[in-house]
């Protein structure tokens, strides 16, 4: 039994173009699970449709295996948390927490035990008498979370919650909702354009562009082995490094301009030999000793983060991205040394841009635990 | 070298607060230039009119408006002593009672019902708006046709429905009523318009969270839409308010202040003591009442208003 279960749905608006095509999901009990896309992907759309604020134009929505197509939002039973906090300008913090209890006239009692315990879960106590413009956008963000929790609905639906916030609160609030979601043991359904919010939050992600599911699996599935082009540029930061290539007796010819040693038998899964796209993590740039090195390129930028650099090279038409732990007093301008492995590039076909071959190696390392 | 020094930077130190003192002055002078027009058309046709009123209401005049005998506060009292001037104080007064609460209560009514997202919505929109675009004399001209005593459709109804006709215009217990439900039509257009406009710049998100929440709609509408449309609602009902008190058009077309002075409203009454008795004084201190009536009720409005209206 799932607590929710999509079949075929789709969404277009007024017959015309569609929004969504064909999604088939199902989200299991207590799961953190991230829709993310770019902007005009269909993901908040599709949250929507969960939520009943929006029409579905074809398929099935089941809960807890009861088909709920039909049904207006309050009889789902589930809670919101809306992008800009829909907190209600005129009320009290106390009022906007109470209001979805008031409105379905949950017992006084009742109201006052859950008002007085998520206001100490979200630590609001002191700000129950205030409007909220009184308040901070971390604050806000607070009490709309407590509107949702107090609700006590075991679905919480998030539309990019975090997208009004500065980054350094943004972090801690990552945390903060991972906890509650954890504690309360909540369904979660969570929508961001955050590549890295989603990586970092959620139990499975799933990748929506142009109405479309692209990949849907645990964060490092996604991160390790891409299901297509899109998502490969999409997930990871700084995104990862392409380029047209083609394979010619033995060689790898990137982008023209270059040309590292193949084995092919090592990655079998490639057939084709031209029309290929490669990518390359950031991280799987390597720097080489000199007789080491299979790939010599110029730095056009220097970025140094402190605890790791960032440096910039010209591939062809591409711009290709090293990131290199540790600080390196590298200038613009110098070539480097550079070692890049086959077991380190994903094979993609330029066409459809589905993978081919995924890294052979995969970047986990296995932890023992004292 | 350092006495210099101190010296030096003392002298720069004046200099800058006088630069800074007269950018403030070009600047004072450069805004003063820009309120220019304003305040010229103001002072001529706002600010010299009400301080000769206010002269003239000190005075008794001739018969081409120049002022001849000084007479003090007298033309005020004589206001209090005049029973067609009480009366029509009266009638001023219940005017605003009628047609204020009804046009806010009719407009939000068709504004709610207006802001449904339906097929074809835009046709009653329009509809519901289109008084705005209708003179006050046009407008008169419709009402006084269906207030007609004989063919009137207002009294064929009544007939057909088996009751007498009435005297809408002509009878003094009608008569208030009559122009008062004119006036509430021909404000509609104006005051359904802002309240639309209102609605429709609440957050939808505040309605679907509500959704979600489960409450129902005349719950949303007493603790969501009402409440964040406080403020239009106060600007209409400040509006209305006004011009309530300013009604002249419809009663010189429809009832001309009878039957019996019943419907003699403040403005009508000056003008007719101004113009048709040709007594500026009185007329003008009757004005200076009325400005002031407004002034008070509006800055009472203001006070009580402000506990009540929820700005963003």
């Amino acid at each position: 039994m799932h607590p929710v279960e999509l079949i075929g749905v789709s969404k277009s608006y007024d017959k015309a173009e569609a929004v969504l095509t064909d999604i088939d999901l199902s989200i299991e009990e207590g799961e953190f699970f991230v829709l993310v896309g770019p902007s005009g992907s269909g993901k908040s759309t599709l949250l929507r449709m969960i939520a009943g604020l929006e029409s579905i134009t074809s398929g099935t929505i089941r809960m807890n295996n009861k088909i709920v197509n039909h049904l207006p939002p309050k009889d789902r039973n589930l809670s919101m948390v809306f992008q800009n906090y829909a907190l209600y300008p005129h009320l009290t913090v106390e009022q906007n927490i109470l209001f979805g209890l008031r409105a379905k006239k949950v017992d006084k009692a009742e109201q006052q035990r859950r008002l007085k315990e998520t206001a100490e879960m979200m630590g609001l106590t002191d700000l129950l008498t205030r409007k909220p413009k009184q308040l901070s956008g971390g604050q806000r963000q607070r009490v709309a979370l407590a509107r949702s929790v107090v609700s006590e609905a075991p679905l919480c639906l998030m539309d990019e919650p975090l997208s009004n916030l500065d980054a350094k609160l943004r972090a801690h609030m990552r945390i903060e909702i991972r906890r509650l979601q954890k504690k309360l043991g909540l369904t979660m359904i969570y929508v961001t354009h955050d590549q890295v919010e989603a990586m970092t939050m959620g139990d499975r992600i799933m990748v929506l562009n142009d109405g479309q599911i692209q990949q849907i699996g645990k964060p490092i599935e996604l991160y390790n082995e891409p299901a297509n082009l899109f998502v490969a540029s999409f997930i990871g930061s700084p995104k990862m490094n392409m380029g047209q290539a083609m394979i010619d007796n033995q060689h790898l010819i990137i982008e023209d301009t270059v040309n590292l040693p193949l084995n092919v038998a090592e990655i079998p899964q490639v057939i084709k030999r031209k029309g290929i796209t490669v990518g390359v993590r950031p991280e799987h740039l390597l720097y080489a000793k000199p007789e080491e090195a299979n790939l010599f390129l110029e730095i056009i930028n220097v970025e140094h983060l402190g605890h790791e650099t960032l440096l910039t090279f010209e591939v062809g038409t591409q711009l290709w991205t090293a990131k290199w732990l540790g600080q390196w007093m590298l200038e613009v301008g110098q070539r480097v040394p550079l070692k890049l492995l086959t077991k380190h590039i994903s094979f993609y076909d330029s066409q459809s841009g589905q993978l081919m071959q995924a890294p052979l190696n995969k970047s986990q390392l296995e932890v023992v635990a004292l | 070298m350092k006495d210099t020094a101190v010296i030096l930077s003392d002298e720069k130190q004046i200099d800058v607060f006088k630069a800074v003192k007269k950018q403030k002055l070009v600047r004072f002078l450069k805004g003063m230039l820009f309120l220019m027009p304003s305040i010229v058309l103001f002072s001529l046709f706002l600010f010299y009119p009400l301080g000769r009123t206010i002269y003239l209401s000190f005075f008794l005049t001739d018969g081409s408006g120049d002022p001849t005998v000084f007479v003090g506060w007298e033309n005020y009292l004589n206001l209090f002593t005049s029973p067609i001037f009480l009366k029509s104080l009266r009638a001023t007064f219940l005017f605003v009672l009628y047609t204020v609460p009804g046009t806010i209560l009719v407009s939000l009514f068709l504004a709610i019902l207006a802001n449904e997202k339906l097929k074809g919505i835009g046709i009653f929109r329009t509809m519901y708006a289109s008084t705005m675009g209708i003179s006050v004399a046009a407008a008169s001209v419709f009402w006084m046709f269906l207030f007609h005593p004989t063919i009137g459709w207002l009294n064929q109804i009544l007939q057909a429905l088996g009751f007498n006709s009435i005297g809408w215009l002509t009878d003094p217990q009608w008569a208030l009523l009559a122009v008062s439900i004119s006036t509430i039509w021909m404000n509609l257009g104006f005051t359904f318009l802002i309240m639309l406009g209102g609605l429709q710049s609440i957050d939808r998100y505040l309605y679907e969270s509500a959704d979600i929440d489960g409450a129902s709609y005349f719950y949303q509408l007493r603790r969501i839409t009402l409440p964040m449309l406080s403020p239009t609602l106060f600007f209409v009902i400040t509006v209305t308010f006004i011009n309530a008190f300013q009604t002249f058009g419809q009663i010189d077309m429809l009832t001309r202040g009878g039957p019996q002075n019943e419907t003699q409203l403040i403005v009508y009454s000056i003008y007719q003591e101004a113009f048709m008795n040709y007594q500026f004084g009185p007329a003008s201190a009757q004005a200076i009442f009325l400005f002031i009536v407004i002034l008070l009720l509006t800055l009472i409005q203001f006070k009580l208003g402000e506990r009540k209206v929820h700005y963003q």
